[in-house]
């Protein structure tokens, strides 16, 4: 029987009012994830990653949001829930690692005294208790000379220095669920595996959940155990890593694996791309949303496609299983 | 007669100063670059790779002149302007130009695309005024973008849109260089695709240089003819690329190349070098090698004597006492 899940979402929506008309970022998503669990999300830009993200840490504040469907954490209902109620779970129950780390960094504070608040507003320790914390947290994220970083600005580090700043500050906590938007993304890959075994630590020591937007499948492939692909606004398909690698059901997904430039043998002339460009999300066309760009795409996608298959791995697209495998073997996810 | 290097550093440095540091009081410098020497040939694409904030950007800057060279020397067609005026810099600026990562932050919110993609012809004076709308409806096409987009906002456009409208506008006034700091990082490998064939569609047709900082190689293998791999502020190896990834005889290449995640399960992997030792800090650089503290070659020579980057003999050069077997 499966744990009971720490986080459990259903028909999460978020969209905005814009003068364009109404912009739907995120489609009624519906997932649950079990403690320990490491999710990969991925997706086109501007699929709606880091509204989900977002909406699950309460964080959507524009007055020009509409946000419905319901986020449970341990049982308990976030969406509607007050700043303050909010504010004692985030940070230490949930914490979040932004794509862009200055969103969570301000540029008057040194870094290490924007850790060290962070640890404090969690937890009764002393000031120089906690500065000693922060000091081996930018340490364990691999920043050289940590106690002179600490007392750096933002702008006087580089671009994947601030990023790891911001990682330490979200493990500050240990916290239960881990959202993570990106968080090595601007990160050479030696510090990447580095982070990632941090989390993967996070994960073995306290049992935590990770969510993990990326758009680095190699990453997915390391460290994910479950993967949801989401394109225009959904979740198109999802299931454990070994399904999404091994075979892979929608074509969006076809096309993002075929899209990978390849590090060994022959360079290809021309890297295959998915043909045309996202969707306008306040004009989608009816059905699905692929179609227009879709090889395979015919008169029943005109309606939408329900997310249906067996054993969790489940695909949001209107062709039959069997024709997926005929076209699966037939090379359609390779470059 | 070898050809003139589009651009050639020798000895570039950069140095940073760096206050209120926790323990002594005194200002600190930061040598985020030290010392590197490079040239790039008319018409090839030199990939940059590196640990984060082993100096990547700021090498690019230096090589664009956006901010000031600490000592070294940089060449652009064998004219000397290390230490060019900004007035001497301006009919320059028409032929190096700059695509940055970020798409978002480099765009302003409050102009139009159209107005923003205006901008180079106006400050250069580079055609007539009547010819602007005409000539920013050519560049939006020539990105993949239509004509129509120019009455929209940045924020109205996706990711890969804007950075496709950051590189309309590297490309407005057909420069002869482009430095692109991690144009594609932020994209999804779709998208990314797109990008880098533009590029590369872009290179040909206009014969455009490209210096290219990623750290993504499979991205940088795809779009270099050669690389140089940078470690805390110098270039320890370079060559062709396809080399460098295949055969890399630098300890640092090895590990970088050995730490890149394969995005396949059950396919046997190389044994991943993992990194462990101090890590080294630019504030305080260690002497001899500067790998020395990491690296599972290390021997007293290494701790005691920088090596030098020399040409290995094949088209390439390598900074290393006991480098991999070739
Ligand atoms: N305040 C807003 N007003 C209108 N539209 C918005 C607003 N914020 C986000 N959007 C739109 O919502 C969509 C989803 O954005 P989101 O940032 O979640 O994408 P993403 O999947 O994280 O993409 P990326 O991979 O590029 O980070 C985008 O198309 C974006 O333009
Ligand atoms: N304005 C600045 N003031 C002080 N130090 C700086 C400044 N900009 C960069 N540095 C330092 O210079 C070094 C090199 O930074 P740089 O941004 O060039 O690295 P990078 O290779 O581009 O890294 P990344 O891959 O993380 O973007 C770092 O140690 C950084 O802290
Ligand atoms: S539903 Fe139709 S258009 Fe959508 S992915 Fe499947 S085949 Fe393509
Ligand atoms: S010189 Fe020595 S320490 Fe430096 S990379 Fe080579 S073997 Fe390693
Ligand atoms: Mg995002
Ligand atoms: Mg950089």
């Amino acid at each position: 029987m499966p744990a009971e899940p720490l986080l459990e979402v259903s028909g999460l929506t978020v969209s905005f009012r814009t003068e364009d008309g109404l912009v739907e970022a995120v489609r009624g998503i519906s997932f649950a994830i079990a403690p320990g669990e490491i999710m990969g999300l991925v997706g086109e830009s501007g699929s709606g990653k880091s509204q989900t993200l977002l909406a699950l840490m309460g964080l959507i504040t524009s007055p020009n949001a509409v946000l419905s469907g319901s986020v449970r954490f341990r049982g308990q209902e976030l969406v509607g829930l007050g700043r303050r109620a909010l504010d004692r779970i985030r940070g230490r129950d949930m914490a979040m690692i932004f794509q862009d780390p200055m969103t969570a960094l301000t540029p008057v504070h040194t870094v290490g005294a924007q850790i060290v608040e962070q640890i404090r507003a969690h937890e009764r320790i002393s000031p120089r208790a906690a500065r000693a914390r922060a000091v081996e947290l930018i340490s364990a994220v691999g920043i050289p000379a940590p106690a002179d970083v600490a007392g750096r600005y933002p702008h006087q580090l580089s671009g994947g220095m601030r990023q790891r700043a911001v990682i330490a500050m979200a493990l500050s906590c240990n916290p239960a669920l881990l959202i993570a938007d990106e968080p090595t993304t601007a990160l050479d890959v030696t510090v990447q595996a580095q982070i990632l075994e941090l989390i993967g630590r996070l994960r073995d020591e306290f049992g935590s959940a990770v969510i993990l937007v990326t758009h680095d499948l190699g990453v997915v492939a390391e460290i994910a155990d479950t993967v949801r692909v989401m394109y225009a606004g959904k979740v198109v398909e999802e299931g454990s890593k070994r399904d999404l690698f091994t075979a892979p059901q929608h074509p969006y997904a076809w096309g993002l694996f075929a899209s990978i430039p390849p590090l060994e043998g022959a360079r290809p002339a021309r890297l295959s791309a998915i043909p045309g460009t996202p969707p306008r999300l306040s004009a989608l066309p009816a059905g699905c949303a692929f179609r227009p760009r879709c090889a395979h795409a015919h008169a029943a996608c005109a309606a939408m496609p329900a997310l249906t298959g067996e054993g969790g791995h489940r695909a949001a697209c209107v062709l039959s299983p069997a024709r997926r495998a005929e076209l699966l073997a037939a090379g359609e996810a390779r470059s | 007669m070898t050809a003139t290097p589009l651009l050639r550093a020798t000895e570039l440095s950069k140095t940073y100063r760096v206050g209120r540091a926790l323990l002594p009081a005194r200002r600190r410098a930061v040598q985020a670059v030290s010392e590197v020497s490079l040239e790039v040939m008319p018409g090839e694409t030199l990939g940059i790779v590196g640990e984060s904030g082993c100096g990547k950007s700021s090498l690019g800057r230096c090589l664009m002149k956006l901010q000031d060279i600490t000592s070294g020397t940089l060449e652009f067609e064998g004219r000397d302007i290390t230490r060019a005026s900004a007035a001497r810099m301006r009919p320059l600026r028409r032929e190096m130009q700059m695509v940055f990562q970020d798409p978002a932050a480099s765009l302003n919110p409050r102009r139009r695309v159209g107005d923003l993609l205006s901008d180079p012809f106006r400050i250069h004076a580079a055609c007539d005024r009547a010819e602007i709308p005409d000539r920013v409806a050519a560049l939006l096409r020539r990105v993949d973008l239509l004509p129509e987009h120019a009455m929209r906002f940045p924020h109205e456009f996706s990711g890969g849109q804007k950075q496709r409208i950051g590189i309309a506008r590297a490309l407005a006034l057909r420069p002869k260089l482009v430095v692109a700091d991690e144009p594609v990082s932020a994209l999804d490998v779709s998208i990314q695709a797109q990008i880098v064939n533009l590029l590369a569609d872009l290179r040909e047709e206009l014969g455009l240089t490209y210096v290219f900082i990623a750290h993504d190689l499979s991205v940088v293998r795809q779009i270099s003819n050669r690389v140089a791999v940078m470690y805390l502020g110098s270039v320890v190896e370079t060559g062709p690329v396809d080399r460098v990834f295949s055969a890399p005889r630098h300890p640092y290449t090895a590990a970088l190349r050995s730490a890149v995640p394969v995005p396949k399960l059950d396919v046997p992997r190389p044994a991943r070098t993992i990194l462990s030792g101090d890590l080294p800090s630019p504030l305080n650089p260690p002497p001899g090698c500067r790998f020395h503290t990491r690296c599972p070659r290390a021997t007293a020579l290494c701790r005691a004597e920088r090596p030098a980057l020399l040409p290995d003999g094949q088209g390439g050069a390598l900074a290393c006492h006991h480098p991999l077997e070739a």
